[in-house]
């Protein structure tokens, strides 16, 4: 009852997510004309553009409208925090998840760096993201680990392009993006004839699935997901059709049949 | 879409009893259903136009602590600013090899460009007490937070030396400002951000988000004029 039921869901879901399609025809000339204007605005811009000023308009806005009408939540906040919530997001611009899934202040623990990568377990390599994840499990306690990928992914992109043959053309780039090859394979493997944006999709969605398998090599993260006390959650944020996906990793024992 | 929502409502109403996944994947829906209402539609052009490419000016390396995100505390809208979130907004100098944080760094610097890149640390930062707080620097770190967070051993060394005479809660409030000062100089170890700091092509800043009185306090890194060394400079405290 509980498979059949959440498929059901998730397929509601969906339809309830994706946007109407007429939105896109009325959206599609504007789009252009904003496109040409973003970027004649980056060029010509840039000087003046100060970081400082905005960061500081930034702040202050924060202060009065969201510190200042929140004593009780802010003071609590100062003491302590109990996240529900780690969650891996990557570093683009375009996907922070406090807007993303609105996330309020200590709600979630975020992690972001490129493609929203888990590394498998390694007491040397990687060792910030392990840190990150035995913090939240072991310290913080939370009860989800929810990795998110995005549309228009630039380390997707880059794992896909890169030959990753050894022959490096960047300082760390490829060597990080590697982390996620199993994607890569099977993504080519089954769509060897696709577009390569839609590969580029599909390898968004697989990479997230090794993600969250790396997750399994960390010895307190299998703990407690066998405890029951942390589940592992996939996401996708396809920010092209305004759509969000959400799945878990599902881990149980079977009943047990005498043969 | 009211109408649609409506119907949903109904259905996930009838399976609220099953299993705990669904209350999460409501709370999800709920959540994301309240940044489509009140953020992407009411922009989607923006929106769109963002979905064929970002060009953020700006770079932020913040903690994962859940009550700072930049995003959120900074006011960066979507777009404005390519993240890189880890424990104690740690940067690792180029000698130590690969991390996490610096192929984000290489990525934004020489792919998109960034023309300003903000170390944000703040206080009351648990991997900066975890690094206080660590006995045993001779190698046996028995964890993998006590392993990260001696990237800042430089940091807690000067801050022992200058204030050992105050409350382990005000040594690590120095710790956490010192910690920036040495995650910003570890920016300059990377000779594709030490070269456009020097062209003014990036500009680096240090900024300290107090979380107690909801202060902020930055600086800019410069670099001297005269020889190959950098200062601080534009110090201000927001409150």
């Amino acid at each position: 009852m509980g498979n059949e039921s959440y498929e059901d869901a998730i397929e509601a879901l969906k339809k309830l997510l994706i946007e109407k399609d007429e939105l896109k025809d009325v959206a599609a000339a504007k789009v252009k004309k904003i496109t040409a204007e973003l970027q004649t605005a980056s060029s010509s811009d840039s000087k003046s553009f100060d970081p400082v000023e905005r960061i500081k308009e930034g702040f202050v806005t924060f202060k009065k409208e969201k510190y200042e009408t929140n004593p009780a939540l802010y003071g609590e906040l100062a003491k302590g925090q109990s996240p529900k919530y780690m969650v891996f997001a990557c570093s683009d611009s375009r996907v922070c998840p406090s807007h993303v899934l609105n996330f309020h202040p200590g709600d979630a623990f975020v992690v972001r760096n490129i493609a929203n990568m888990v590394p498998p377990f390694d007491k040397v390599k990687y060792a910030g993201v392990g840190a990150a994840i035995e913090y939240a499990v072991l310290h913080l306690k939370v009860e989800n680990i929810v990795v998110i990928g995005h549309s228009a992914c630039g380390g997707i992109k880059g794992l896909m392009s890169f030959p990753l043959d050894g022959n490096n053309s960047t300082d760390f780039i490829e060597d990080w993006v590697k982390i996620c090859l199993p994607a890569k394979s099977k993504v080519l493997a089954e769509s060897e004839s696709s577009a390569f944006e839609d590969q580029c999709g599909r390898c968004e969605r697989e990479a997230v699935n090794v993600s969250l398998a790396n997750l399994l090599t960390y010895p307190f993260v299998r703990e407690g997901v066998v405890k029951g006390t942390l589940a592992l959650k996939g996401g996708y944020y396809d920010f092209v059709n305004g759509a969000f996906e959400l799945w878990e990793l599902q881990f149980g024992i079977s009943p047990v049949h005498s043969i | 879409m009211v109408q649609e929502l409506g119907i949903g409502e109904e259905f996930m109403e009838r399976n609220r009893e099953t299993d705990t996944s669904y209350d999460f994947l409501g709370e999800m829906r709920q959540r994301f259903m309240r940044f489509k209402r009140q953020k992407y539609l009411p922009e989607i052009e923006k929106f769109q136009a963002l979905a064929i490419a970002q060009s953020p000016k700006v770079m932020v390396i913040g903690c994962a602590d859940s009550r700072v995100c930049p995003s959120y505390v900074l006011g960066f809208q979507p777009g404005e600013a390519f993240t890189i979130r880890n424990v104690a907004n740690l940067v690792t100098p180029v000698q130590n090899g690969p991390t996490e944080t610096n192929s984000a760094l290489e990525f934004a610097v020489t792919t998109l460009q960034v023309e300003n890149i903000i170390v944000m640390g703040h206080s009351n930062c648990g991997g900066i007490a975890a690094l206080m707080s660590h006995q045993n620097h001779q190698g046996q770190h028995s964890s993998l937070v006590e392993r990260w967070v001696m990237n800042g051993k430089a940091a807690k060394l000067r801050t022992q030396l200058a204030s050992s005479h105050l409350s382990f809660d005000e040594q690590c409030r120095n710790c956490e400002k010192e910690s920036i000062k040495d995650s910003v100089m570890n920016l300059i170890s990377y000779s594709w951000i030490r070269d456009r700091v020097k062209t003014g092509e990036v500009k680096i800043h240090g900024c300290y988000y107090n979380l107690s009185d909801c202060s902020l306090e930055k600086w800019r890194l410069s670099s001297d004029k005269n020889n190959n060394g950098f200062h601080i400079s534009d110090r201000e405290i927001w409150s």
